[in-house]
């Protein structure tokens, strides 16, 4: 099998009180694994996804990617991390090379930013930055995916047209991704797998295999169906009409309060 | 009152206030020399065009000042090149910061004439002991400020190249060096005001040319007016440095900021 495997891993915080923020994570990805990474605030989803991107070398435990060659990291920052004196054309041709300009401008247009390719990241909102971010991630054709909250500061409608282009892009490339979401709805509609860190212990609560998500998108009763089997496994999910407005960290909160 | 002081034609533009200074500055020149009534001590402004002047027709004045400039440059160029790398390479490791900024300190305050001394009796009345003289004075400066802007690097960003593997020599030209150019910029300004009076003390101990060189022999005939007509040559000359290089530098690498 080749994939990702991490095995006990482990990191503690000194500041700003000591703690343990991750506890023997074992854990392996297949590739082309579309695995969503859910928990509430605090519960270490992005210093995991640090550990696996090399940038948290202060762990225990070892990461390893099972193929031939050293994996191509495509990384989704919570802050767009774009190159201020660079445009976003540049920002993308930064980690591509120059020679990718059009496949960059394609990308672009496909995160419905054509048209801003000349303009600097600080002329840009928020969300525009952020979805600069992403095509830049998908540029690299990466081997591993990392998005870490992507969709969180863009409203309904253009974080929906966004879920959709992840969809897309993972169904044309089956790139094994690890997106890292507080949000269990997105994480449904999208993965072929759930991982739930426990709030406050640093490990995981669940981890639920799904089918693949490629009729999932957009349909609610799919969605609650995947919710379902998550209530099944932790077996304290709260019950709830709605399972769209289902945020993780206070039903997480709920369950470790059950379990 | 204030309409009517506001109505009078007394408001110039930036320009016109310079100019007035600098006739301001004349006139108190004037009047020092007319009331000293010693060319030979303080020869009028008029005198000193005219030794200028002359100085110019026979070709000298052109021919020390372009030596001087050039040894300028070149002491200059060498300074920012080997103070710049050291100053990166400190800034990013805290331990060879910490076994090298001693060295530093030391280089900070050794006096100038000592280096130009020493370098004169090591390496010979040469053109090289005297533009390495100007060098080794000037690039401690350079170092202790792109230190400290090497320093403040933005780390996310570079975290950002780390895990998409740009290469380094992007990594430095798109990424490190912009956010150097404020600290680069900060060095050359007292770098080059530095260079040229180093410049001039290496010429008047040692090199048989250059307007150190020429102000050490107008000393020696107690002829004054050619000393401050090489001097404000030599003054103009900088200050178009500064002008038309500096500053439209300085312009052009911080545009992105007022975008």
């Amino acid at each position: 099998m080749t994939g990702l495997v991490l095995s006990g891993v482990a990191r503690d915080f000194a500041e700003p009180t000591p703690r343990h923020v991750l506890r023997g994570i074992d854990l392996s990805i297949a590739q082309g694994e579309f695995v969503s990474l859910v928990g509430p605030s605090g519960a270490g989803k992005t210093t995991l996804l640090r550990i696996i991107a090399g940038l948290d070398t202060h762990h225990t435990g070892s990461v390893t990617w099972q193929a031939t060659r050293r994996p191509r990291f495509g990384i989704v920052f919570q802050e767009p991390r774009l190159v201020p004196w660079l445009t976003i054309l540049d920002n993308l041709l930064l980690v591509s090379g120059p020679e990718n300009a059009a496949r960059a401008r394609g990308l672009l247009a496909e995160v419905e930013l054509a048209g801003s390719e000349d303009a600097l990241p600080g002329q840009l909102s928020g969300g525009m930055q952020r979805r600069a971010a992403l095509a830049r991630a998908l540029l690299v054709e990466p081997d591993v995916l990392l998005p870490d909250e992507p969709l969180i500061s863009l409203d309904t409608a253009l974080a929906e047209r966004m879920r959709r282009l992840l969809n897309t892009y993972w169904r044309d490339h089956r790139t094994t991704t690890l997106l890292v979401t507080h949000n269990l709805s997105e994480a449904a509609e999208l993965s072929t797998r759930i991982l739930i860190l426990s709030p406050g212990e640093g490990k995981l609560m669940a981890d639920c295999a799904l089918p693949p998500p490629d009729p999932r998108l957009r349909n609610d009763r799919a969605v609650s169906v995947v919710l379902e089997e998550l209530r099944r496994v932790t077996h304290a999910w709260p019950p709830s009409d709605s399972p769209e407005k289902q945020d993780a960290p206070s039903a997480l909160s709920h369950a470790a309060g059950r379990y | 009152m204030s309409r009517l002081a506001g109505a009078l034609p007394i408001r110039f533009g930036a320009g016109w206030n310079r100019l007035l200074s600098l006739i301001t500055l004349l006139a108190l020149w004037q009047a020092a020399a007319t009331l000293v009534a010693d060319p030979g001590l303080l020869p009028s402004p008029f005198a000193t065009f005219r030794a200028g002047y002359a100085e110019l027709m026979r070709g000298e004045l052109l021919f020390h000042v372009g030596i001087t400039l050039a040894r300028v440059a070149v002491a200059f160029a060498l300074a920012m090149l080997i103070g710049s790398a050291i100053g990166i390479v400190l800034g990013r490791s805290p331990v060879l910061d910490q076994i090298f900024s001693g060295w530093l300190v030391i280089g900070l305050n050794l006096p100038a004439l000592v280096t130009m001394v020493l370098c004169y009796v090591w390496f010979g009345l040469t053109e090289v002991a005297a533009i390495l003289a100007v060098t080794i004075n000037k690039v401690p400066t350079v170092a202790a400020i792109v230190r400290e802007g090497t320093r403040a690097l933005d780390r996310p960003l570079f975290e950002m190249t780390q895990v998409f593997g740009v290469k380094p020599i992007r990594v430095l030209t798109r990424v490190i060096l912009p956010q150097l150019a404020p600290s680069l910029m900060a060095a050359a300004r007292a770098g080059l005001a530095l260079t040229w009076k180093i410049v001039l003390v290496v010429e008047l101990l040692g090199r048989p040319n250059g307007v150190g060189f020429q102000i050490r022999t107008f000393f020696n005939y107690f002829d004054i007016a050619s000393i401050l007509a090489y001097s404000l040559a030599f003054i103009a000359a900088v200050i178009a440095i500064e002008a038309f290089v500096l500053q439209p530098l300085d312009r052009r690498l911080g545009r992105w900021r007022r975008a």
